[in-house]
């Protein structure tokens, strides 16, 4: 078939990082991703594997980072080259069922015992199936060389992996249920922070930094965990100030003035560059060393900082972290989510959430593979280009 | 002899007029038979021995006894001073605030007096550096009180120094600095350079609580004030008497000394800016092109410390003391002698060059608000009788309005100007929605108390001011001002005056009349 695959290119992965500071085209052009006929991946060994027709598959930020050689070097074990990368997937069963990919590659997928019986491929606390049994290492569908990707027009699945999209709920909006699941978590993190702080009177102050689709995923969820929240949102164009404000956040700031935001909302004294006081939780869904720097400064003493957006190799005064006493969280996917004692699955409520705040609006274009280099690049300057979300469209390949 | 003020019909043979434009100048060229200028009256000459006139004030003060009769050993004496809102700009040393209380204070100590407090009036605005302290008072002041904390400022959110003395017929409450309420005499030394200063103004803003402010600065009192400039139809002024008499009643003996100074703002090489374009000279137009390239040139904050750094060669030209109120209407008196230009009738369409200072950024940026509350506050307010412009007519005022502001003086402004200039501009609404959160809230009243900012209503004050411009002006427009920040603030952005004439014929038609308000230097127009 012809898919787009990621060779292991160190000298185009180097150029490509060069390039991606000026020209994101030229990056893209470069980046160790081309359109090829590939070998069709042979189904995997074990049960409950089913090949899924991809109809669309979205771009994320770790794409983009593992493409033009931003991502850190810790994920050089956890996925296997060359891989078809696509791990934002609606699809089509063999049976016409329309699916969304959780695309972790889990124990169930890899033969091996789950933590528990009904968990999530996500769950548990040893990531030792990541690199072992039948499968060939890789963290997700999309960076493993044995299952395929999203990008092509079809890939295998796990059952462990597959969630059902409801009948009614277009592509467009399916496409968006996987970045909206880890915004979930990472909402769901941050309430259940916040919630040790507060009195019984007082409204939570949750800040999200970034406002991609994940920050404005993570806005909705926010909104819909904890409704009485205070939203602080930092957004640095006005397409996504005006989605910000769309999607539950109270006050919409550019970056360099969230800070003083979050101060007048928690009526904090400023002292040098942080808050006395500040957000109860903080979600930072940019992942560079200012935005973390900013969040812990910006979260209360004690508080929360929830990492979603994907961090690299960081540069970091971690003082006032130790003496802010504030917990530093990594919010990578979903899982299983424990909510006034009953156990949900990250993926249920994000296609809730999908449905409710009609996602297909943060679909901005969409691409053909042939059209990669494009997509790419507008992907990596989606911000700047007034767009959210770009995804490939593969229903004519099939 | 001074020439009066005037007013100049605009032929084709009048050069450009002058502009400020922040801290740099421009020329425009206004259409000619439909456009008038106002010119000041030229400088008044200073009195020949300052130090003398203080003296005679002092000994033969109006409708009270002679401050030396009031003195004696065993008192409790405060003096109070305007704080560094006046002079614009800075005059030079030493200042008449300075000459004023060394002259009191030879007299506290001839006659035994050692309970003394000097206080700076400054209400809600800054607390002046040490640097301006010495500037307005002396060395020898400063360096005889403030090391032993009897020279201070005023702290009107320390509530352990505030006093109530009482009501007025409308329920304002009148709370103040609770040293100058329980002294014995209060003497208060004020240079006065617009009619809208002094009087019970002084006392009465100088020294009060935010809550004794809040009944006369806000937006019904501002709107109704008509003009600043013009205390008996002022609201302002109005509630400002009441509670004056509040303190006349209940408070200490106030002897109020009030000095005016003339006008002659600009020392070599800013001469021509006071002067009338028809009449510079070669040199002047030299002066004036090398000047405005060198500040085209160089960043905003050198030209801005050049500017800041200028001493007014400022005069004083009449000093009187005694009873605020017989004070008052004597320094009036010379200040509109002064001031005043008769003009007939209302005009379309009223041009302003802001310049680079307001009463609220002395030594600081004069951000967007500040530029909002000198147009339409103060320049648009210099008027008696009838507001230059007619109602529903354009105002255009030109300033860069960059989105700058100062952190440590204007904290407060920059998040109203981020928060609540991006909810609202209606002066009532953000009354009623936001003022009270920014007045209250306890880090802008640390930095006021203990730093160098304005409290942190004081930006919603500085909108009120022009609050009576803003509902006058049918449309308002910035020439060459930062278009995000002027469209913040409600009003429309134009690139050049020609474009700004453009846009206001959407209001007042192809052919308007046109008033410029010539600045330098201060006039108020008595408009027929």
């Amino acid at each position: 078939m012809r898919a787009l695959q990621v060779r292991h290119n160190v000298r185009r992965f180097g150029a490509a990082r060069l390039l991606s500071v000026t020209s994101p085209k030229a990056s893209a052009r470069i980046a160790p991703v081309d359109l090829r006929n590939v070998e069709d991946p042979s189904e995997p060994t074990g049960p409950g594997w089913s090949k899924v027709r991809t109809r669309l598959s979205g771009i994320c930020g770790s794409d983009l980072a593992l493409i033009d050689g931003h991502a850190s070097t810790y994920f050089e074990d956890f996925v296997s080259f060359p891989f078809i990368p696509g791990h934002e997937i609606v699809g089509e069963l063999d049976n016409g069922q329309r699916v969304v990919i959780e695309p972790v590659l889990g124990h169930a997928a890899r033969g091996a015992v789950p933590p528990w019986e009904s968990a999530a491929p996500a769950d548990g606390d040893d990531y030792a199936h990541l690199v072992r049994g039948h499968l060939k290492p890789g963290i997700q569908t999309g960076f493993c060389c044995s299952t395929g990707g999203g990008w092509a027009p079809w890939f295998w699945a796990h059952d462990s992996q597959i969630h059902h999209v409801p009948d009614d709920m277009s592509d467009e909006t399916a496409v968006l249920v996987e970045p909206l699941a880890g915004s979930v978590h990472a909402a769901l993190m941050a309430a259940q922070h916040t919630n040790h702080h507060l009195t019984d009177t007082e409204s939570p102050i949750i800040a999200v930094l970034g406002a991609g689709t994940m920050g404005l995923g993570a806005i909705a969820a926010v909104r819909g965990a904890v409704p009485n929240a205070r939203i602080v949102a930092g957004a640095r164009y006005p397409h996504q100030m005006r989605f910000a404000k769309g999607l539950g956040a109270d006050v919409v700031a550019p970056g360099d003035e969230v800070a003083r935001a979050v101060r007048r909302m928690s009526g904090a004294h400023r002292i040098g560059a942080s808050l006395s006081s500040g957000a109860h939780a903080t979600i930072n869904a940019v992942g560079d060393s200012s935005s973390i720097g900013l969040s812990i400064n910006i979260t209360r003493p004690r508080g929360a900082a929830v990492l979603l957006g994907m961090p690299g190799d960081t540069k970091l005064d971690l003082t006032p972290l130790w003496h802010r006493e504030v917990a530093l969280l990594g919010a990578y996917t979903y899982g299983t989510e424990h909510i006034e004692g009953n156990d949900v699955r990250t993926f249920d409520l994000a296609i809730e959430l999908a449905a409710r705040i009609q996602a297909e609006r943060l679909l901005s274009a969409t691409y053909r593979l042939d059209q990669h280099v494009e997509a790419l690049a507008h992907a990596a300057a989606a911000g700047r280009r007034g767009a959210v979300k770009i995804a490939f469209d593969v229903r004519e390949d099939q | 002899m001074p020439r009066p003020g005037f007013v100049l019909d605009v032929d084709r043979s009048t050069p450009p007029m002058l502009f400020w434009h922040g801290e740099k100048f421009s020329l425009e060229r206004l259409p000619s038979d439909r456009s008038r200028v106002i010119y000041p009256a030229e400088s008044f000459p200073g009195l020949k021995d300052p130090q003398g006139a203080i003296r005679d004030a002092l000994e033969n003060p109006l409708d009270m006894e002679p401050l030396r009769a009031l003195l004696h050993a065993d008192m409790k004496l405060t003096i109070c001073f305007d704080d560094a809102s006046l002079s614009l700009p800075k005059m030079r040393r030493p200042d008449s605030r300075q000459r004023i209380i060394e002259a009191v204070l030879d007299l506290a100590a001839e006659a035994g007096v050692d309970d003394v407090h000097i206080i700076a009036a400054l209400g809600l605005h800054r607390r002046m550096h040490d640097y301006e302290l010495r500037h307005v008072l002396g060395d020898r002041i400063f360096d005889a009180f403030a090391p032993n904390g009897t020279l201070y400022q005023h702290d009107a959110e320390d509530p352990e120094n505030l006093a109530v003395l009482g009501e007025t017929d409308h329920g304002e409450v009148l709370e103040i600095n609770k040293r100058v309420a329980e002294s014995d005499l209060v003497v208060y030394a004020n240079v006065n350079q617009v009619a809208m200063d002094g009087g019970w103004k002084s006392l009465v803003t100088g020294v009060a609580s935010y809550r004794c402010l809040s009944y006369h600065h806000n937006p019904e009192s501002l709107q109704n004030t008509r003009s600043l400039m013009d205390r008996h139809h002022s609201a302002l002024h109005h509630s400002i008497w009441r509670l004056g008499k509040v303190l006349r009643d209940n408070g200490p003996k106030v002897f109020q000394i009030e000095s005016t100074i003339n006008t002659d703002a600009f020392p070599s090489p800013f001469e021509f800016l006071s002067k009338r374009e028809w009449e510079w000279t070669a040199r002047d137009r030299m002066t004036y092109l090398a000047t405005s390239k060198a500040l085209n040139r160089m960043p905003r904050r050198a030209a801005r410390k050049i500017f800041h750094g200028i001493e007014a060669p400022y005069a004083m030209t009449g000093v009187y003391a005694g009873f605020t109120e017989s004070v008052h209407e004597r320094t009036l008196e010379d200040v509109y002698r002064q001031h005043i230009v008769e003009v007939e009738g209302q005009t379309d369409i009223l041009t302003l060059g802001v310049p680079f200072i307001s009463p609220y950024n002395p030594e600081s940026i004069m951000n967007p608000i500040l530029v909002m509350c000198m147009g339409l506050g103060y320049m648009f307010n210099m008027y008696r009788n009838k507001p230059l412009v007619r109602e529903g007519g354009v105002i255009i005022m030109t300033h860069p309005t960059y989105r700058d502001f100062h952190p440590v003086h204007h904290p407060s402004y920059i998040d109203f100007f981020d928060e609540v200039l991006a909810d609202t501009t209606d002066p009532a609404v953000m009354s009623e929605k936001w003022e009270k959160r920014y007045a209250e809230d306890e880090w802008y009243r640390h930095l006021y108390r203990t730093g160098n900012a304005y409290h942190g209503v004081h930006p919603f004050y500085a909108w009120y001011w022009g609050a009576h411009g803003q509902q006058w002006a049918g449309k308002v427009i910035i020439v060459g001002g930062d278009p995000t920040a002027v469209r913040r603030m409600g009003f429309t952005p134009a690139s050049t005056m020609d474009d700004a004439f453009e846009l206001a014929s959407d209001v007042v038609g192809r052919s308007p009349s046109i008033t410029h308000l010539h600045v330098p230097s201060v006039l108020v127009a008595d408009v027929k």
